[in-house]
C-alpha cells in the first residue's frame, strides 16, 4: 500500500475493482444517498444502489436516432453503456418538488363557509423534508458538464434557486471516462468529453481487472486514502490515457460549433424550420432528456373547500403549448415555433444569458426523440440552406 | 360562470348516465378521501349510482357520462341539458364517443345480429356521438375513465371561480417526469403518448404498453408526423392503426390518423378508408 502522505489532488492510483464497494459504504456511513447505474425496462437508469452489486454489469448500450438497445459485452465491467436514459438533473432539479402548503385560519373558516373572506388568515408551512445529500456514482464528463451548465442558471449572482443549490452544495461526484461512445455522441465537438478535466471529487478510468482513480478534492482524497490501492504501472497508465485518446476519435456525431449562434439566431426565416416542423412532434421528450433544460411550471393544488392549498413545481417545456401562453394568446402557437424557439436557444441566446452553449453533446436529445429528430443534422441543414 | 352562493345554499350537482359502462361515474366514488369534502361543498341532487334519492331540478351543475347511441338517448340528452346550467362531459364516452364507437366504422346492424337473438326489439342509432355534438357542453374531461382529479379539480374550480387546471401537455412530459423510460425508443413499442392528452399520470408505459389514447388528442398534436414514426414499428398488421382506432376512435383527429395507418400498413381494410368489416 502507497503511503497516504504521497497523495495529493491530482493523484492517481490503480485501486481493485472491490474496493470501490467500501468507497461506496464509507459515502454512505457519511450519510450520503448513492445513486448510480442501474437496469430498468432494458434500459440504464440512474437510481439509488446500496452496493457495488447492484450495478449492472457487461453491457453496452447502443444508441440511433430514436432507438436504444442495450447489448450483453461478455465481459463484467462496470461503465461501458453511454449516457444514460435520464440524466443526472433529476437529482438536483427534482421532476417534483412540493414549496409549500398553506391551510386558511380554522375560526374563520368556521365564521366564513367556503367563501374567502377579506381577512381571511393563511398559515404557509413550508416544505420542510430534509435535503437529500447525493453521491452520484458514474458521471460522465459530458454530464458534469451539464452540471456546471445548470449551477449557471440556477446559482446565478443575482439569483439563486435555494432548492438546487442545497442539494448542489451537498453533492459528491464520483466521475467515470468515457471509453464507448456511440452513435449520438457528440462532446468532442462541444469541448466537454470524453475525458474528465476538473470538477470532479473522484474521477474513474475502468480496466478490465482495476480503476484507475484520480482525486480530485480534498473530500475525495480522504476517502480514496482509506482504501487499500497502488501505484498504477506506467503500463497501466498508458494503456488508459490510449483508451480515452481512443475514445474521442469515436464520437458519432459532430457539431460545427463555428459561427453559432449567429447561423442560427440570423435566419428564423430559413426553410429548415418548416421542414422540421412537420416531422417534430412537439412532445418534450428532447427537453426532458436534456441534462441542461431547466423550465418549471409552479401551480396550486386547492382542495374543494377553498380550505387547503398546496404549491408544487414540475418540469415544464418549451415544446408545451401552454409554456408560452401570455394573456391574449400564445407566442409560439405552432411547432415551427417551438422547436426553432428551443433550437436557437440551446444553440443561441443561451450563450448571451448565461456565458456557455446549453448543448454539451451528450446526444439524447437525438436517442430519446420518438421520430429521431438531430439536432446536429438540423444545424448543418440550416448552415448549408445560408450558404446556398 | 361562478358556483360561490351568495347565500348559504351549497350549488346541486346531478350526474347522468347515458351508453357508458359506469366506470366513470365508479371514479367519481372513489374519491374515498375527498368525498365527504365534496357533499359539504356541494349538494348531491342526482346520482343514481350513488343514492335512490333525487331531489328535483333544475341543477347547477350537470355531469353527464356516457354517449348518445339510442333514440332515446338523444331526446333524453335535451332535457338534462336544460335542466343544467353548467354541463360537463365526462369521459372518453361522453367527449367521443367511447369505445361503442367503433360502430361508426362497420354497420351498428351487423353488430346487432352478430350479439342478440331477437335484434329486431332493440332501438339504437347508427352511430355512438359524444354529448358536444349533440347539445351545447362547457367543460369536457377526458380519460377512459376520468382520472378523478381531475373530476374533482372541475368541481374545484368552479366552486373558486377559476379554470380548472388541464394542463394541455402530452403523455410523454408525464412518463419523463415519472421516471418512466420510453417504450417506443427502448423496446421499439408504437405509442400514441407523443399525442395524447397528459393527465392519466402515463399508467400504460409505466406497465411496459403503449399509450392507446383514451385521454383523446393533445391540443396541438402532430398525428402525421407520430403515424410516420410509429406505424414503421408495428409488430404485428396494423398495429399503429388499431392503438388509433379504439376509445378515441371517433375523435377526428384520431379519424384521420388511423386511417394515414392503414393506409401505410397497406392493409386490406385500407382500401375501404380502414373499415372494418364482420
Amino acid at each position: 500500500m502507497m503511503n497516504e502522505k504521497n497523495l495529493t489532488i491530482g493523484s492517481t492510483v490503480a485501486l481493485p475493482k472491490a474496493e470501490l464497494d467500501h468507497l461506496l459504504a464509507d459515502l454512505r456511513s457519511n450519510g450520503y444517498q448513492t445513486v448510480g447505474p442501474r437496469l430498468q425496462d432494458e434500459c440504464i437508469v440512474y437510481k439509488e444502489i446500496e452496493s457495488l452489486q447492484d450495478l449492472p454489469r457487461g453491457l453496452l448500450s447502443e444508441q440511433k436516432p430514436a432507438s436504444y438497445r442495450l447489448i450483453q459485452t461478455g465481459q463484467d465491467r462496470y461503465f461501458d453503456f453511454i449516457p444514460a436514459g435520464q440524466s443526472w438533473k433529476q437529482f438536483l432539479f427534482p421532476p417534483r418538488q412540493h414549496l409549500f402548503s398553506a391551510q386558511k385560519n380554522s375560526s374563520e373558516v368556521h365564521a366564513e363557509g367556503h367563501t374567502a373572506g377579506r381577512n381571511t388568515k393563511w398559515q404557509i408551512k413550508a416544505d420542510d423534508a430534509p435535503t437529500p445529500r447525493y453521491a452520484l456514482v458514474g458521471v460522465r464528463a459530458c454530464e458534469l458538464a451539464a452540471i456546471a451548465v445548470q449551477d449557471r442558471v440556477f446559482m446565478r449572482s443575482d439569483f439563486t434557486d435555494p432548492i438546487y443549490r442545497a442539494r448542489r452544495e451537498g453533492l459528491f461526484i464520483l466521475a467515470v471516462n468515457c471509453l464507448h461512445p456511440n452513435a449520438t455522441c457528440f462532446c468532442v465537438s462541444m469541448g466537454t468529453g470524453p475525458r474528465h478535466k476538473a470538477g470532479f471529487d473522484l474521477c474513474l478510468t475502468e480496466m478490465d481487472d482495476l480503476f484507475l482513480v484520480e482525486a480530485g478534492s480534498e473530500l475525495g482524497l480522504s476517502l480514496l486514502a482509506r482504501r487499500t490501492y497502488e501505484l498504477p504501472s506506467a503500463f497501466v497508465q498508458t494503456a488508459a490515457n490510449r483508451a480515452t485518446e481512443l475514445a474521442a476519435g469515436k464520437m458519432g456525431r459532430s457539431l460545427d460549433t463555428s459561427d453559432l449562434p449567429g447561423v442560427l439566431t440570423g435566419h428564423l426565416d430559413a426553410e429548415r424550420w418548416n421542414q422540421v416542423a412537420k416531422r417534430c412532434l412537439s412532445c418534450a421528450n428532447c427537453t426532458q432528456v436534456c441534462p441542461t433544460c431547466f423550465c418549471w411550471e409552479a401551480f396550486d393544488k386547492t382542495d374543494v373547500l377553498g380550505n387547503k392549498t398546496s404549491r408544487e413545481r414540475v418540469w415544464d417545456s418549451c415544446f408545451n403549448p401552454n409554456f408560452s401562453y401570455v394573456f391574449g394568446g400564445n407566442t409560439r402557437p405552432n411547432i415551427r415555433s417551438r422547436y426553432r424557439q428551443w433550437l436557437t436557444h440551446k444553440l443561441g441566446a443561451w450563450k448571451g444569458q448565461f456565458d456557455v452553449l446549453g448543448c454539451v453533446g451528450c446526444g439524447r436529445c437525438i436517442t430519446w426523440c420518438p421520430v429521431g429528430i438531430d439536432l446536429t443534422e438540423e444545424v448543418a441543414a440550416i448552415r448549408q440552406e445560408v450558404k446556398a | 360562470m361562478t358556483l360561490t352562493p351568495k347565500t348559504q345554499q351549497k350549488p346541486k350537482v346531478a350526474v347522468y348516465k347515458f351508453s357508458s359502462c359506469d366506470g366513470c361515474q365508479l371514479s367519481l366514488l372513489n374519491l374515498e378521501d375527498e368525498l365527504l369534502d365534496l357533499a359539504a361543498a356541494v349538494d348531491i341532487s342526482y346520482f343514481l349510482e350513488a343514492t335512490r334519492t333525487v331531489k328535483p331540478g333544475p341543477y347547477d351543475v350537470g355531469i353527464v357520462e356516457g354517449s348518445i347511441t339510442t333514440p332515446h338517448e338523444a331526446e333524453r340528452i335535451k332535457e338534462v341539458r336544460q335542466q343544467c346550467k353548467f354541463l360537463i362531459a365526462l369521459g372518453t364516452c361522453a367527449t367521443a364517443g367511447g369505445i361503442q364507437a367503433l360502430r361508426n366504422f362497420a354497420s351498428a346492424g351487423e353488430y346487432a345480429k352478430t350479439v342478440y337473438a331477437h335484434p329486431e326489439y332493440l332501438e339504437y342509432l347508427e352511430t355512438s356521438t359524444s354529448i358536444p355534438e349533440n347539445v351545447p357542453v362547457d367543460l369536457v374531461i377526458w380519460g377512459c375513465p376520468v382520472n378523478k382529479n381531475m373530476a374533482l379539480e372541475a368541481i374545484a374550480a368552479l366552486l373558486q371561480n377559476r379554470r380548472p387546471r388541464f394542463p394541455p401537455s402530452p403523455v410523454c412530459l408525464e412518463c419523463k417526469r415519472n421516471g418512466t423510460i420510453c417504450v417506443v425508443v427502448s423496446q421499439g413499442i408504437p405509442c400514441l403518448g407523443p399525442v395524447v392528452h397528459g393527465g392519466c399520470g402515463a399508467l400504460c408505459p409505466a406497465s411496459g404498453r403503449g399509450c392507446y389514447g383514451c385521454f383523446g388528442p393533445s391540443s396541438v398534436a402532430n398525428f402525421n408526423a407520430l403515424v410516420q414514426g410509429m406505424q414503421p414499428r408495428d409488430r404485428y398488421p396494423n398495429e399503429t392503426a388499431t392503438l388509433l382506432r379504439s376509445f378515441s376512435s371517433a375523435a377526428p383527429a384520431f379519424k384521420t390518423a388511423a386511417e394515414l395507418a392503414y393506409k401505410l400498413g397497406a392493409n386490406p381494410a385500407s382500401a375501404h378508408g380502414g373499415k372494418e368489416t364482420l
